[in-house]
């Protein structure tokens, strides 16, 4: 495979064949994480920058980690640090970070399409979308899709049941796309007033009812209720919500003996997912947040490779 | 294209490398092969074979050695990553690296990295059908099946029945199809 | 005394009925008598040899923002009535979104001033309905229709209590005064950035659905056909909203609408790539729409092509998606997309030129959109095939943001006059 990208913006954009470059080449840095000593020098002399205008300790300090591993030299940047709040705008802050000649920047970002600006303005400078808005976080898929793999070996004609909060999740959009193009089926589980409009035309199927989203499935993802994105909440209550749409020690007894549950965390324990299940046989919660440094170093990794293709 | 050694003379120089690893080491329980991707793992599998033949079971090793190079931005044709699995711990081995041809020198300055990276064997020798001319770096080896002298333009191509199907070392001259 | 004879062009006047091979003599300011093609003999007369141009009224505009005062940034009175004339516009209407906002007769002799003193063309200053556009309490209305305000309406700041609305068309409609609209439901609207659809939800951007559009365009025709006054909607943009209105008309209330060039012209599909000059209010809609707004055309359920002109400087725009400001400058472009209609067969050139016309001139009465005897000598020259593209350097408006920049456009104004005035020609620009 040939990968020549300037930037990972969306799982949306990426065909099938790049989808599993990436993850073969995340494989191969497993090992690495493995080791004594977890650190190569393949990204020395090289500089990232973690742009985080919205808060995320986990994914920010995955792509740090992996930086490191990788031997680049890892910045972070956070909105609170950040000449944000003093009034300068998303590209004089672009501009800023440009001018220091980063080779990598990896943004999160609240707005929908943040990245997408960066990196029309970041000639020389790679971005990786960490997360923007209710868009896409195609890292987070790309992990998803390796613990699955590691599992199940094969994702062709697996079904897949995403759950929670549809509308506002770009954990779910960015897996919409990643196991459609890797031959799943998806469905979306959750109230009607959780779905973004013409959810259908994705080629999802919808439900409104757990158990009959759930049935069958080879994979169930459960959403992060995220209160702090719902101004008017779709809902009436957190109990009303877990008790209907939470999966619980009751409704696990319905699924396949095979079956994996998953979450792009931080779990709210009790509310989407019973504490016993995060924690129990079917969960591969862990894997995920483990697979998600080894997807990281393959992003910059083959980033890195193709600007020098690309030079 | 001259053909340097045929199936028969090919598999006869890799007995002949084992013996000469077999008379360097006193300790032959202590040794190690790493081969590098992918003709060096080829050899590092026939020789081992060799070895267990006459009772010795050497511990064999995978390297990929792209992590390590010094040219990534050259590296354009091969971003994806292979295999690297060493399953026992390096420190205090004698470690043969092996792999198919010696030319500028840096994939063994690699893998030599690598192999530093997983521990502090107690010493490291390095393994090759084919030494060509045109080091770029202070690397040499005795444990080699055969010296060509090269010019700058040639090529020189060892294959392996196991991907290649067919055992020969070949050099190609400037602009001939390798 | 000055003569003008504008010669051997198309010329087009719907209020007159007029399309064929037509002269116009201009006497000073006005016009002075049109006749067909070498019957008008005069002598001491300059010459403008329209031939293979299309001659008709200059454009009237509903529905623009100039920004001055209080933003001058983003545009001035000279700078917004230039790129106006640049685009065959000779009268436009701005909203009171200004700052101050132009809910009293002192903002608005302000802006008269302003047009006196730096206007290319006729600007009718349209007031606000409520004080400060605050939806809270009515503005002197009676006062601004008494300083020159045409209509009123508080545009983007939709009002969104019912009975304040029905207390200020019923006070409206006593001075004769008609009230133009946005329709927006704003807790429907929920903070949106585009169109509710298929491309929001892949796009992760909040939407704003139809329905918070349609259904004040349905409460206002309502209250409107209670009170008997004359409600205008702007800039429809959705299927059911246009049909609300068709409704209305076909009960006979006294209900007019305009449409704009950039939705008749684009779908949400153009925000692929979230650049934010295709962010607009309303947003940019579905082919569904497209299609229910071309039928519109078609029925004669629209009254007018209104721009929503509406400038905004790097600042508002290079910015995130959710951040920009939503409009976008549209007097420039007005005039080859609404020859895109003509050219799909969905109107005829001479339906054309009357929703820029006299049909808009006669929603808010103004004197404008005709060639009769005795009127102003407004007139444009357009050439309606000639292709060219549309970049920043040729804008007259003083901000950029165009959804259409470097496109390739069919149909440029060839030459404006205002008041007997050659104010545009295109090849010395704004005079």
């Amino acid at each position: 495979m040939k990968f020549t990208r300037k930037n990972i913006l969306g799982i949306a954009d990426l065909s099938r064949e790049e989808i599993e470059g990436i993850l073969e080449t995340a494989l191969m840095f497993s090992e690495v994480n493995t080791r004594a000593i977890k650190k190569v020098p393949t990204l020395r002399g090289r500089t990232v920058i973690n742009v985080f205008f919205e808060n995320s300790t986990r994914t920010r300090t995955s792509f740090e980690l992996a930086g490191k591993r990788l031997s680049a030299d890892v910045v972070n940047f956070t909105s609170s640090s950040s000449a944000l709040s003093k009034g300068e705008s998303l590209l004089d802050t672009a501009k800023n970070l440009a001018a220091m000649q980063p080779d990598i920047l990896v943004c999160r970002h609240s707005c929908a399409g943040a990245s997408h600006i960066l990196a029309r303005y970041l000639q020389s400078t790679s971005v990786i979308n960490a997360g923007d808005g209710s868009h896409e976080h195609p890292s987070q898929a790309l992990l998803d899709m390796m613990t699955v793999l590691k599992v199940r070996k094969k994702v062709d004609g697996l079904r897949v049941a995403i759950v929670g909060d549809i509308s506002h999740s770009r954990v779910a959009r960015s897996n919409i796309y990643c196991f459609q193009k890797m031959g799943a089926s998806v469905s979306v589980v959750g109230p009607a007033s959780m779905m973004p409009s013409a959810i259908k035309d994705l080629g999802v199927d919808v439900h409104y009812n757990l158990k009959q989203g759930i049935e069958g499935a080879d994979i169930i993802m459960m959403l992060r209720i995220q209160m702090e994105r719902i101004k008017q909440s779709p809902f009436p209550s957190l109990r009303e919500y877990s008790r209907y749409f939470g999966l619980n020690l009751e409704t696990i007894k319905t699924l396949k003996k095979d079956a994996l549950i998953m979450h792009p965390g931080p779990v709210n324990r009790g509310v989407e997912i019973d504490p016993g299940i995060a924690d129990g046989p079917y969960s591969v919660i862990l894997d995920q947040v483990t697979n998600g440094v080894a997807v990281r170093m393959a992003l910059l990794y083959l980033l890195s490779n193709a600007q020098s293709m690309n030079l | 294209m001259t053909q340097i050694l045929n199936k028969e003379s090919f598999e006869e120089a890799i007995k002949k490398l084992a013996e000469k690893i077999r008379e360097e080491q006193t300790d032959l329980n202590n040794i190690a092969f790493i081969g590098i991707h992918t003709r060096g793992v080829h050899l590092s599998n026939r020789l081992a074979k060799i070895f267990k033949n006459s009772g010795v079971n050497v511990q064999q090793g995978i390297l990929d050695i792209n992590l390590y190079r010094d040219d990534l931005s050259q590296s354009s044709d091969k971003p994806i990553l292979k295999e690297t699995k060493i399953t026992f711990d390096v420190s205090g081995k004698i470690i043969y690296l092996i792999d198919d041809v010696l030319y500028t020198g840096r994939t063994v300055r690699a893998a030599m990295d690598a192999v530093f990276d997983l521990g502090r064997p107690q010493a490291v020798h390095l393994v090759v059908m084919a030494k060509r001319s045109g080091r770029e770096l202070p690397i040499d080896t005795n444990l080699c099946a055969i010296t060509i002298d090269t010019k700058q333009d040639d090529s020189v191509a060892v294959r392996f029945e196991e991907t290649d199907n067919v055992d020969e070392i070949s050099l190609f001259g400037k602009g001939e199809q390798i | 005394m000055m003569k003008t004879l504008i010669k051997n062009g198309q010329l087009i006047d719907p209020q007159n009925n007029i399309s064929g091979l037509f002269d116009v003599l201009l006497i000073d300011d006005k016009i002075e008598a049109v006749a067909p093609q070498g019957t008008l003999v005069v002598s001491d007369t300059k010459e403008i040899d329209a031939r293979g141009l299309v001659v008709c009224p200059g454009f009237v505009d509903l529905h623009c923002h100039l920004r001055e005062p209080g933003f001058e940034y983003k545009e001035t009175i000279s700078s917004g009535t230039a790129s106006a004339v640049a685009g065959g516009f000779t009268s436009v209407c701005c909203m009171a979104n200004t700052h101050p906002v132009n809910d009293n007769a002192t903002v608005t002799a302000f802006i008269q001033k302003q047009v006196r003193e730096t206007g290319y063309c006729h600007v009718y200053p349209i007031g606000a309905i409520t004080k400060e556009l605050k939806g809270e309490a009515l503005a002197n209305i009676a006062e601004l229709n008494d300083a020159g305000c045409i209509a009123i309406s508080d545009d983007g700041n939709t009002v969104q209590n019912a009975r304040l609305m029905k207390i200020a068309l019923d006070y409206a409609r006593s001075f004769g005064l008609p009230i133009t609209t946005h329709s927006l439901e704003i807790n429907l609207a929920n903070n949106g950035h585009m169109n509710a659809s298929i491309m929001s939800t892949k796009l992760g951007l909040k939407g704003l659905p139809n329905v918070a559009e349609d259904i004040i365009i349905a409460r206002d025709i309502m209250l409107a056909e209670q009170s008997g006054a004359h409600l205008h909607v702007g800039h429809v943009s959705t299927a059911i909203g246009i049909t609300l209105v068709q409704e209305a008309k076909e009960r006979g209330a006294k209900i007019t609408c305009e449409v704009t060039p950039h939705h008749f012209s684009l779908t949400d599909e153009a925000l692929v790539g979230y650049n934010t000059n295709f962010k607009m209010y309303p947003p940019l809609r579905t082919r569904k729409d497209i299609d229910a707004l071309k039928t519109a055309f078609k029925n004669g359920v629209v009254d007018a092509i209104a721009t929503d002109h509406a400038p905004h400087g790097i600042i508002d725009k290079e910015l995130e998606f959710d951040r920009a400001a939503f409009g976008i400058i549209g007097f420039e472009t007005a005039l080859p997309l609404s020859l895109n209609l003509v050219r799909e067969g969905v109107i005829t050139l001479e339906e054309m030129v009357g929703l820029l016309t006299v049909k808009p001139a006669n929603v808010f009465n103004l004197s404008g959109g005709t060639l009769s005897q005795g009127r102003f000598a407004d007139i444009v020259l357009f050439d309606q095939n000639a292709s060219w593209t549309f970049d920043e350097g040729k804008i007259y408006s003083k901000s950029k943001n165009s959804p259409f920049l470097g496109t390739e456009l069919r149909g440029r104004v060839i030459k404006t006059l205002v008041k007997g005035r050659l104010v545009y020609d295109v090849s010395s620009g704004v005079l």
